[in-house]
């Protein structure tokens, strides 16, 4: 163990590659230190659904290896990196926090997880989220609700709040969630991270457990832009398992990050940023705007007007999509099976009434419903005619901007149990983040201050298709300027303090 | 009233790629029970399709062929239904873009115009314990070994005027579909499946009546004895004031009779939608023209080939085209100087005799197309007699060989030899004097019983036509 081994939390991948070149700590060091940190502080935030100790310890010996030898290290080494339990990481289940699938472990690996291995990252276990990434609280889960770690009472935000809480509060250093409508940027701007949505298709969605394949994108999260970009880096580019994965490979990160703001020029999106944004948020928004305008970009207003349209069109196509895609779980193959139904059908029926929990099955229907005989072409159709008009918006919009921004979500995090009750009002939660999954752009949100209850405000940055490194490197830019990310979550530093 | 058949049908072939549609795994027919399958076809959480572009190829072969057009982008679609042989609970096929539109192939001089056909993946296998079907059975297995074996399914238009043309057509769409090695047309391995819509109308009435869909239809001869079973049944309903009712039936072999399915079975909004796990696919035309020209000569072309070029009978030319090996072999013998007539006899007759009888393809014989114009040659030179001839056939058919080695071996040349036959045939004539006696008394019959002897004693060897002449001469010089 490491002399003063409380250190090792919260450090960064550039900080952990320096100590491990160095020889001061061993990778099987900052696992344990992780490990320890998990056992304490997890109990009380419930990030996690398990710990993937075996196959992490075995991956520091791996690198621990290496350094003995003096050999080059890989990009991610020694990292600790949480893993949303919607994305397959061979012999541990792969639940997404549903009852329909506690049992369910793939005998398989996603093409991420290939590469984080590759790349010599630490998988450390896999993190709660909303029953198969329906949610914007990570309170549908069918185990336990995550909380926030700046304030136990509220919630992380969803779908991917395990694996958000899992870098605030020190667990990991990276973490990867899903974002299908704003699952990992509406929830890394309630506990002060950063989190990126790419490009549609830049990173593989083979071993992601599907929600809406249309709209579905794995990313990462951590506590710097840097690591984020890192951690892209290594998991994206084409894989020939996944069909809509793009034929691209995202510019070298460490050439691209600091190319800064300059001259770029930065749009705030009108109908994002007045009515029904809380003061806090706006006030932010305002401050960060004119950060960037003193960083040399140039910033105004733009109109996305079929915006206002985003959530209906999503709720439209996600849920169609969702119907099919959670078809499969029907007690025949695997997962939950009703061992009291007497035929096929009340197999069926009473296997997935007991194994869906309500906001899965609320979407199922709606989605069934958007597909049926006669009300297709006036949902699902027209739904996908209107998120071409909203792709258009964009379109124009990015024919006068580089970037646009407005805020991740129009709230803070919110107390435990708020929304629970009214879909509709934790639907709204993502309004800002479901334009960029309709429309298959990379988003990111990025701390951007705080409000007067000290809660995390996150700045959300948009770019087009395939302008990823733009994106990274003017967050990059507005994260040197701001110095946000230095300030934590409590729970961060609470082993050091110990 | 007189009443007319309309009659549409949709076949499924199971296209001949060595791997499933949309994963790596085999596509071979049988083996273990949940062997041939990959968490793909599986349809385990989290993994995706990926195409086999092979199977649009053979699409698009298969489109050529009917003379469909080919589709300058084709898309997949999910078609949803729960069933337990269906692993994801949606099957990936095509709903409003298919690989080809609006073709037809003729059969009998009659146009059936092709509406169009689509790729898509198909299910698994159950196996119930207890009962015929799902319903009722004690438990039920499922083997998921075809579950994404790739399918082309082609529907007509409603074009077809009957029970036998309805054979006529399954009989050439298997034919072209094995012409251009797209599909194997085995109907006992289901890799070559047929349903049928049928309804009757007034003779004269130009709207059409209500269907029925028949299904489970195992055999060419199934299909048109379900098709008649099923025109009858319907015209009993009108001419009894009764309505046919839209529903799909299933065909029962034993009782020679369609009965209606359960209608929950049938009761189904597949609630398509495009595929999201697969992006559309443009179809370069050059693409397009080069399967084209790598097309073999398709059967009808052949047919009338055979009957322009080597004079046979349409009937002729239909046989021997039926089977695209055979008549390849056919081509083969003739271009080495096989008389057609000949060759065509020899094919017709004691081959595919031979094939029926023990069940074979040409493809498992051994003969070489050297064989046939030896055979026919030594025939033709009165070395063999044509029953040798056949005995050597069958025994080249089943084990090979060299027709002049053969000969030579087993000392089959017929003898011509006059004057030896004559002394044979003189010696046979006393030693059976009784017989000859009756012969004299009138009755001729006894002719082919010294024939026979004399074929005996020369064991079959005697040129028939040699022998023939030398008794007529002995039996009217000694009368
Ligand atoms: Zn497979």
């Amino acid at each position: 163990m490491a002399t003063d081994s409380s250190t090792l939390i919260g450090k960064s991948v550039r900080e952990l590659r320096a100590l491990l070149t160095s020889g001061s700590v061993s990778a099987r060091e900052i696992l344990q230190d992780h490990i320890q940190h998990i056992e304490r502080f997890d109990p009380e935030l419930g990030a996690f659904n398990c710990l993937t100790t075996h196959l992490a310890y075995e991956q520091a010996e791996k690198i621990d290896a290496l350094v003995k030898k003096r050999e080059p290290l890989p990009a991610l080494a020694g990292v600790p990196v949480a893993i949303k339990d919607n994305i397959c990481v061979p012999g541990y289940p792969a639940t997404c926090s549903s009852k329909i699938l506690q049992n369910f472990v793939p005998p398989y690996s996603a093409t991420v997880i290939e590469r984080l291995g590759a790349s010599g990252a630490i998988i450390i276990g896999k993190t709660n989220m909303d029953e198969f990434a329906m949610g914007s609280s990570t309170e549908n889960s069918a185990f336990a609700p995550t909380h926030n770690p700046w304030n136990v009472k509220k919630v992380p935000g969803g779908s991917s709040g395990g694996s958000t809480v899992a870098v605030a509060a020190g667990f990991s250093t990276l973490s990867l969630g899903s974002d299908t409508g704003g699952s990992i940027r509406q929830p890394a701007s309630f506990c002060g991270v950063v989190g990126m949505k790419p490009t549609y298709g830049v990173v593989s969605r083979f071993g992601l457990i599907a929600f809406a394949s249309s709209l579905d994108q794995i990313g990462p999260l951590g506590r710097e832009v840097e690591d984020v970009a890192t951690c892209l880096q290594v998991i994206s580019g084409h894989d020939k398992r996944d069909s809509t994965s793009l034929p691209f490979c995202l510019p070298t990160q460490s050439e691209t990050l600091a190319s800064g703001v300059k001259s770029m020029r930065i749009g705030i999106i009108s109908e994002l940023s007045g009515q029904g944004i809380d003061d806090d948020v706006r006030c932010s928004l305002k401050q960060a705007g004119e950060t960037l305008q003193s960083l040399g970009a140039v910033v105004d207003e733009v109109s996305l007007p079929n915006s206002k349209h985003a959530l209906s069109v999503y709720y439209l196509i996600a849920t169609a999509e969702a119907s099919a895609n959670l078809s499969r779980y029907d007690g025949v193959k695997f997962g939950l099976r009703n061992q009291e139904a007497d035929d096929i059908l009340s197999m069926y029926f009473s296997s997935r009434s007991d194994g869906f929990g309500a906001e899965v099955k609320r979407r199922i229907m709606l989605g069934t419903y958007a597909l049926s005989s006669g009300y297709y072409d006036a949902y699902y159709k027209k739904a996908q005619q209107v998120r071409r008009l909203i792709k258009q918006d964009f379109d124009r919009a990015f024919s006068q901007f580089d970037l646009l921004i407005c805020p991740t979500s129009p709230t803070v995090a919110f107390e435990l149990g708020a929304k629970t009750a009214d879909p509709l009002q934790m639907y709204l939660s993502d309004i800002a983040t479901i334009p960029a999954n309709l429309a298959g752009i990379p988003g990111i949100s990025i701390p951007c201050g705080f409000s007067q209850q000290r809660l995390p405000i996150g700045l959300q940055l948009l770019g087009p298709a395939l302008a990823d490194s733009k994106l990274l490197a003017a967050a990059y830019a507005f994260e040197k300027a701001t110095q946000f990310h230095t300030v934590t979550a409590p729970v961060l530093t609470a082993s050091a303090k110990h | 009233m007189n009443y007319e058949p309309v009659i549409g049908l949709e076949v499924h072939a199971q296209l001949k790629t060595k791997s499933k549609i949309f994963c790596g795994c085999p596509t071979d027919f049988g083996g273990t029970p949940n062997d041939h399958v990959c968490p793909v076809c599986l349809g385990l959480p989290g993994v995706l399709p990926v195409l086999n572009r092979r199977t649009v190829e053979f699409a698009i072969r298969s489109g050529l062929a009917l003379n469909c057009e080919i589709a300058e982008v084709t898309k997949f679609d999910r078609k949803n239904y729960f069933y337990p042989d269906l692993p994801k609970d949606y099957q990936i096929s095509q709903f409003d873009e298919p690989v080809c539109r609006g073709g037809h192939l003729t059969i009998a001089g009659k146009k059936i115009r092709i509406h169009r056909a689509h790729l898509e993946e198909d299910a698994g296998k159950l196996v119930h314990a207890g009962a015929a079907g799902l319903h009722g059975s004690e438990y039920s297995l499922v083997d998921f070994n075809r579950c994404g074996v790739p399918l082309l399914e082609i529907v007509t238009e409603p074009d077809i005027e009957s029970p036998e043309q309805a054979r006529l057509y399954l009989t050439e769409l298997r034919n072209i579909l094995r012409y251009i090695d797209v599909c194997d047309g085995n109907l006992e391995e289901g890799s070559f499946r047929c349903d049928a819509n049928v309804s009757v109308r007034p003779v004269g009435q130009k709207e059409l009546g209500t269907k029925s869909e028949i299904k489970n239809m195992n055999s060419f001869k199934a299909v048109q004895r379900a098709l008649q079973s099923e025109i009858e049944r319907q015209i009993a309903v009108l001419e009894a004031g009764g309505r046919v009712v839209q529903e799909t039936r299933l065909w029962n072999e034993a009782t020679g009779t369609t009965f209606p399915m359960r209608s929950k079975e049938e009761a189904h909004d597949y609630r398509y939608f495009p595929e999201p796990d697969l992006v559309p696919i443009v179809i370069d035309r050059k693409w397009v023209e080069e399967i084209a020209s790598t097309l073999p000569e398709l059967p009808e072309q052949r047919r009338s080939r055979y009957v322009s070029q080597y004079e046979l009978s349409p009937d002729d030319a239909t046989v021997l085209a039926e089977s695209k090996e055979l008549s390849d072999f056919f081509d083969a013998a003739l271009s080495i100087g096989t008389p057609a007539k000949a060759a065509a006899n020899w094919l017709m007759g004691p081959t595919i005799g031979y094939l029926n009888e023990n069940k074979l393809g040409f493809d498992s014989t051994k003969i070489t197309p050297e064989n046939l114009r030896d055979l026919t040659a030594a025939v033709e030179a009165g070395t063999i007699s044509s029953t040798t001839a056949k005995q050597l056939l069958l025994e080249i058919l089943a084990s090979g060989g060299n027709i002049a080695n053969l000969i030579a071996e087993k000392g089959l040349v017929q003898i011509s030899d006059e004057k030896g036959l004559t002394e044979i045939a003189s010696k046979i004539l006393i030693d059976n004097a009784s017989q000859l006696e009756s012969y004299r008394a009138g009755k001729s019959k006894v002719r082919q019983f010294f024939f026979g002897e004399v074929m005996k004693a020369t064991k079959g060897k005697a040129n028939p036509q040699i022998v023939n002449k030398i008794l007529d001469e002995l039996l009217t010089q000694n009368t």
